[in-house]
């Protein structure tokens, strides 16, 4: 539900106010930020329900039982993709009913979904680990997940980084969502050197980076859950 | 692989785990037979939950060796875990899943044939009164509901061995009976269970043999009639309505017993340490009062509860207290603790 008000915010409220030279006005530039945005937010579940298995003791149920033992964290990471992949496509289906259109055709469409899945997968690995670290599901939600508010908000997901104030351009230009979203909006609407943006494959090599980095992360903290 | 085949499903000898600076066990030794019940007794922070942890491999014991079914938690953990069952102290259900979803995935993980997953849940479900809301999402289940579906769960594989932690904690009266009767089957089955508690009362019905565990250490052992032998054994109380006549009340008893009989002037009652001899006392103690025409209220044997066995052994109730144990011990009371 959220991404939807967030939609219909972004476009009708304060989108008069923000300029963008996209084709097709303000919706088209959104929609690829938004849709990166979802894609983060949608990582709070796995974390909460980390924690909460951690802290309730389903994490031990399962590994007391016959079985690999990152069975359990696997299939649950499987899951919420899978989760993840609906509402990005949910949330095309929306921005569809506002406005939004692809721009760059079939192939373009399908890479900024799979894009925009990866970036998730990879920032889910990451939440994974953080719930599966503090364990207390509280604090989880308090202060576990904070990272992704200015990573999501100071990146280009709703504005031109351009119109940031100088200090704030050089942290929003550097870091990978912006690269991401850079990538997935290239894809979507057409952009420089299609299909091979060089915001995408430095947003590979970002995402590779944070998946080598936190899935051992994730899985050791699994593994001493207790 | 099989270690050893000499009737006990568990065995633990010296066992260590810290965690950081907190020494959680200190040395345990446990030796239970197949088929019978240990009650693991202790307050808040005594180490329950660690052991359990430790026995059911999901953590690695510092020093000491523990064998489940002859196979060693550490080198043997995959054989463990295919004998084991494990109810933890939380409950641990899938609240988004309908009850039998949650058994019917357990079987499932725990490798049984589709079919006998799902005649085995129905029987489960049945069993522990939960039929009814079998197929409601758990999260609509009463804590007691979630808890017995809980137990449920750890038994879908019919486990050879069982770890209770607190099965009871949370429970109303009429639960726990419930869930003492369920535990009473079970291990007229034939199942082995070790069952940690803070009740005392809990301890007594279930188990044969009871550990109470303080700090990390055994500090007693013993059926539940050896542990309440060593605080004197039965106690037999009375009071005498009429206070001129308390003397001879107590001229009539004092026989019953090496004990001397006890007065509490104050609410004019009389009490006796009777041993071991319980009934045929409170039957002896009726004859001679009657005999000297002494009129007595509320004539009653009482058991002493396992909260005098901890106050006995620990110099503390069962409440934790900062102390550190050892220094705090004391033989175990010759008397009857009042
Ligand atoms: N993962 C852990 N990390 C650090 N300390 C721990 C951990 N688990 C247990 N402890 C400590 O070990 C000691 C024993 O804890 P344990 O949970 O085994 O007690 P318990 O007998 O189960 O208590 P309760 O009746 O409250 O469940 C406590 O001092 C506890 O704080
Ligand atoms: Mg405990």
């Amino acid at each position: 539900m959220q991404p939807v008000i967030f939609v219909l915010l972004f476009r009708y409220v304060f989108g008069g106010a923000i300029h963008t030279a996209s084709a097709g006005g303000y919706v088209n530039y959104l929609m690829p930020g938004i849709i990166a945005q979802t894609a983060a937010f949608a990582t709070f579940a796995t974390a909460i329900a980390l924690a909460q298995e951690a802290t309730k003791g389903v994490i031990d149920r399962f590994r007391a039982m016959p079985m690999a033992r990152s069975a359990v964290l696997a299939g649950r990471l499987i899951a919420d993709s899978i989760r993840m992949l609906i509402v990005i496509l949910v949330i095309i289906g929306v921005g569809y009913a506002v406005g939004f259109r692809f721009q760059n055709g079939v192939v373009g469409a399908i890479g900024m979904v799979l894009l925009a899945e990866a970036f998730g997968i990879a920032v889910c690995s990451v939440s994974a680990f953080v719930g599966l670290a503090i364990k207390d599901e509280e604090s989880v939600q308090a202060f576990g997940l904070i990272w992704i508010f200015p990573l999501t908000f100071v990146s280009s997901a709703f504005v031109q980084v351009s119109t940031m104030p100088s200090w704030l351009q050089v942290f929003a230009n550097n870091q990978p969502v912006t690269l991401v979203i850079n990538a997935m909006r290239a894809m979507a609407l057409g952009g420089p050197h299609f299909p091979l943006n060089p915001a995408l494959w430095e947003s590979l090599v970002w995402l590779a980076g944070v998946l080598i980095v936190f899935v051992p992360l994730a899985v050791r903290s699994y593994r001493r859950v207790g | 692989m099989e270690v050893q085949h000499n009737g006990y499903a568990i065995e633990v000898s010296a066992l260590h785990k810290s965690f950081g600076k907190v020494h959680a066990l200190r040395g345990i030794d446990l030796a239970v037979p197949r088929g019978s019940v240990l009650g693991m007794l202790g307050p808040n922070g005594a180490g329950k939950t660690t052991a359990v942890r430790v026995l059911t491999t999901l953590l690695r014991p510092d020093s000491g060796r523990v064998v489940i079914e002859g196979y060693d938690v550490v080198r043997d953990a995959a054989a463990v875990r295919r004998r084991i069952g494990l109810a933890g102290q939380a409950t641990a259900i899938q609240l988004e899943l309908t009850g039998r979803e949650n058994l019917e995935i357990m079987g499932r993980l725990s490798h049984m044939p589709r079919r006998s997953v799902r005649g085995r849940a129905a029987e489960l479900l049945e069993r522990f009164d939960i039929a009814d809301a079998a197929d409601r999402p758990a999260k609509t289940y009463s804590g007691g509901m979630q808890r017995r579906l809980d137990l449920a769960a750890s038994l879908i594989a019919e486990p050879s061995v069982l770890f209770l932690d607190e099965p009871t904690t949370g429970l109303d009266p009429v639960g726990r009976l419930g869930m003492w009767e369920i535990i009473r089957e079970l291990v007229g089955r034939g199942t082995t269970l070790l069952l940690t508690t803070q009740y005392l009362d809990e301890a007594d019905e279930l188990a044969n043999t009871v550990v109470v565990v303080d700090h990390g250490r055994v500090i007693a052992s013993g059926t539940p009639n050896q542990l309440k032998d060593q605080v004197g054994g039965d106690l037999l109380e009375f009071a005498v309505p009429d206070r001129s006549r308390i003397d001879d009340a107590v001229t009539a008893v004092a026989g019953l017993s090496d004990s001397a009989p006890t007065v509490e002037p104050a609410t004019r009652r009389v009490k006796v340490a009777v041993g071991s001899r319980g009934s045929m006392a409170l039957v002896e103690a009726v004859r001679r009062l009657d005999a000297a025409g002494v009129v007595t209220e509320d004539l009653a044997l009482h058991r002493p509860s396992l909260d005098d066995v901890f106050l006995a052994v620990t110099g503390h109730a069962t409440e934790a207290t900062p102390d550190t144990g050892s220094k705090a011990r004391k033989s175990p009371a010759a008397g009857v603790p009042s």
